[in-house]
């Protein structure tokens, strides 16, 4: 049967969320000829319709519903209904997201044989390995067109990249370079080239950055086999006698409650969402909620250890021009712990624009130490630190009853605390960040604290065992065979690498793995 | 235009007629409050001037920019002259003036130096009225167009089509 598909219809496969985890797994299950409903809680944007204009922007594509927080992070502080900065629209973050597509390192899979006990540390090895998913992540490269794949040239470096580059080199970094990006260095037939605008996190207005919105939605919409349901926001999930999953409650646009029947569903609303999912399709039979007889939904969040350093010089940078994040030292990222901390991160290039900058460089600051930093905005250069964090069992989101968002439902609390490896790592990084810029002549340095996060992992994770995890090695939930988590909350641990990439391997495996069940009648 | 900061087509002399000086920074009327070189006016509903000239005062006190003018400054703040708004704004002033008086000062406007200004807003500063005025002016101010070059920031390029032939990668000194 093809698309649009009726409520009724229980041969479908639901997907919930339409990001780099849902919009890739859709599209591969339709071009596969499985019949797919995704459900998508936000509207429809293209690149036409994506505002260069930070805080407009933030408006029209961020995921605002409320949510809370706790712990010592300073997001709780600074931007206390604000844990996440994501997108809340077809194709999801792949709007948002700066394009850095990094392999995991081999040892990264096996982070609890690597780095051993860490104390208050919830490691644990992933089920797969670097070999498992090199296969995979050679089609993720393809699909997302990665500069330095697959024949593919870098990016030219921007102002930004050069006084990097220039910093890392004078410091004696070796790895350095304009990085592995999903974002055009030439023309392709569905992609221009990038035309150095800036405004990566607003949506490419060029298209030249992959976003599931304009590549993989409509390639699975155009074999008639997928149907996206924009704002169409999910409230459960629910399950027959059987303990299986049979459909998918959600609201549509005007508050009314539909039912979807399914015969699988897959779960990818990024990692709080996902989790709240099922926490909030709590029943007689599930009383803890779905897929959690481990008591590990929810929990072991992680949103890698990140912060930026800034730098100011005697001369203008103008670091906002060309691509945001196209520049990448990648000599720290090893696993070294005479460093005084286990695993390892990157440093990205990172512009902002005046008005974020005024918002994040050192939120609540003011008075004169503050304005002198942004009087010499044009003078200055940015870096992102990305590194890997500690999952800590404490680390959770959980249902907060108190609170509920427009549907009557309960929003998800996200408590964090940082594991003293990570602020070792910080602290270190701040420190080499910091060492680049004075290498070039910096006058003065900004250690950063971290935004509000766009690397949201772990929060459903993949496990070899039941007692250990929600999903297999799959990403099918231990307790219920129908029932797939496709996003980045499966991560076992986080890496010291931008997640997309692997979360788009991940669903591209997925599918193929879901295909082979569901025509060996299996699901 | 009402409300609304603006260049106003008023001389200095007949502005300074029909006002009083607020600090040595602004001039205050029965119900304006303007800028002391006439450069702009802004008129109000709801809040006194005395109190909204002390507000742009605080605002500059807070995101301290000498290369701003007061102006924009007054753009930022004037969402909070509204009935609504207007009780709290005036006991917040009013409060920061009864500091000032404390400090033997006639009002917060009639402090000369800013850090002595500053030494009072520290005093406040987790306040929710002071978190008020700070957080709004984040986007209130930082937030303006026009702010924006004055700071070399170019905002958005892709009407101009980009850096890519216009200067991404220009940096001359390295």
């Amino acid at each position: 049967m093809a698309a649009p598909f009726d409520l009724n219809d229980a041969s479908v496969v639901v997907v919930i969320g339409t990001g780099a985890g849902g919009g890739v797994l859709a599209n591969e299950l339709a071009q596969k000829g499985v019949s797919v409903v995704a459900l998508e809680a936000g509207g429809r944007y293209l690149p036409e319709d994506y505002v260069n204009d930070e805080w407009e922007s933030f408006g029209q594509l961020a995921w605002l519903d409320p949510r809370t927080t706790s712990g010592d992070w300073r997001v709780a502080k600074d931007f206390s209904g604000l844990p996440a900065w994501i997108v809340k629209a077809v194709g999801g973050t792949t709007t948002h997201w700066a394009g850095a597509s990094l392999r995991f390192q081999d040892h990264e899979w096996k982070a609890r044989t690597t780095y051993g006990a860490v104390q208050g540390a919830n490691l644990l090895d992933w089920p797969i390995d670097g070999a498992e998913m090199a296969p995979w992540y050679d089609l993720a490269e393809k699909k997302l067109n990665v500069t330095r794949t697959n024949g593919n040239a870098g990016l030219p470096g921007n102002n930004n990249y050069k006084v990097f580059e220039a910093g890392a080199k004078a410091l004696g970094y070796e790895e350095v370079h304009t990085g592995r990006m999903a974002i055009n260095s030439a023309d392709t037939a569905d992609r221009q080239a990038c035309q150095q605008t800036g405004f990566c996190f607003q949506g490419c207005k060029w298209g030249a950055k992959w976003s599931a919105a304009y590549t993989d939605i409509p390639q699975g919409e155009a074999t008639g086999n997928l149907e996206v349901r924009e704002k169409a926001h999910v409230l459960r999930i629910e399950h027959g006698d059987d303990g299986l999953v049979n459909g998918v409650v959600y609201a549509d646009a005007d508050g009314t409650e539909h039912k979807q029947m399914a015969r699988v569903v897959c779960v990818a609303g990024n990692s709080f969402e996902s989790p709240r999912m099922l926490l909030n399709s709590a029943t007689s039979m599930y009383p803890d909620g779905l897929a959690n007889s481990s008591g590990q939904v929810g929990r072991n969040y992680m949103r890698h250890m990140t912060g930026s350093v800034y730098g100011v010089f005697d001369k203008p940078v103008k670091m906002w021009r060309g691509t945001t994040m196209a520049g990448i030292i990648q000599d720290e990222s090893r696993h070294d712990p005479s460093r005084g901390f286990v695993g390892g991160y990157e440093l990205e290039t990172l512009a902002l624009g005046l008005p974020f900058m005024a918002a994040f460089l050192d939120p609540g600051g003011w008075g004169r130490e503050f304005t002198t930093a942004l009087d010499m905005y044009e003078n200055m250069a940015g870096m992102w630190i990305v590194g890997e964090d500690m999952p800590q069992e404490t680390n959770r989101v959980t249902l907060n009853h108190d609170v509920q968002d427009q549907f009557g439902m309960p929003v998800v609390n996200v408590h964090f605390d940082d594991h003293p490896n990570d602020i070792a790592m910080r602290n270190h990084a701040y420190k080499q960040g910091a060492a680049v810029y004075d290498a070039v002549g910096a006058t003065r340095t900004f250690p950063t604290p971290p935004y509000p996060s766009t690397h949201n992992l772990g929060t459903n994770r993949m496990s070899e065992t039941a007692r250990d995890g929600v999903v297999n090695k799959w990403g099918q939930t231990h307790d219920i065979k129908n029932l797939f988590i496709s996003d980045g909350s499966q991560f076992t641990t986080g890496a010291a690498e931008n997640p997309t990439l692997t979360i788009v391997a991940l669903a591209i495996r997925q599918a193929d793995h879901l295909a082979r069940e569901l025509s060996a009648q299996n699901l | 235009m009402t409300n609304q900061p603006r260049a106003k087509g008023m001389t200095r002399r007949e502005l300074l007629t029909s006002s009083v000086a607020a600090g040595s920074t602004f001039v205050l009327g029965a119900s304006f409050v303007a800028g002391s070189d006439a450069a702009w006016a802004m008129e109000l509903q709801a809040l006194q001037p005395h109190t909204m000239a002390t507000l742009i005062q605080m605002a500059r006190d807070i995101y301290p920019h000498d290369q701003v003018p007061d102006m924009h400054y007054a753009v930022a703040v004037k969402g909070y002259d509204t009935d609504e708004a207007a009780a709290g704004i005036e006991a917040g002033i009013a409060a920061l003036d009864a500091a000032a008086q404390g400090k033997g000062h006639a009002d917060y406007l009639s402090i000369g130096w800013e850090r002595d200004r500053v030494d009072l807003l520290r005093a406040i500063e987790d306040s929710a009225f002071f978190q008020q005025i700070r957080g709004g002016l984040v986007t209130g101010l930082y937030n303006q167009k026009d702010v924006w070059p004055i700071f070399g920031y170019e905002g958005e390029s892709f009407s101009h089509g980009g850096y890519l032939e216009r200067g991404f990668d220009d940096i001359n000194w390295l």
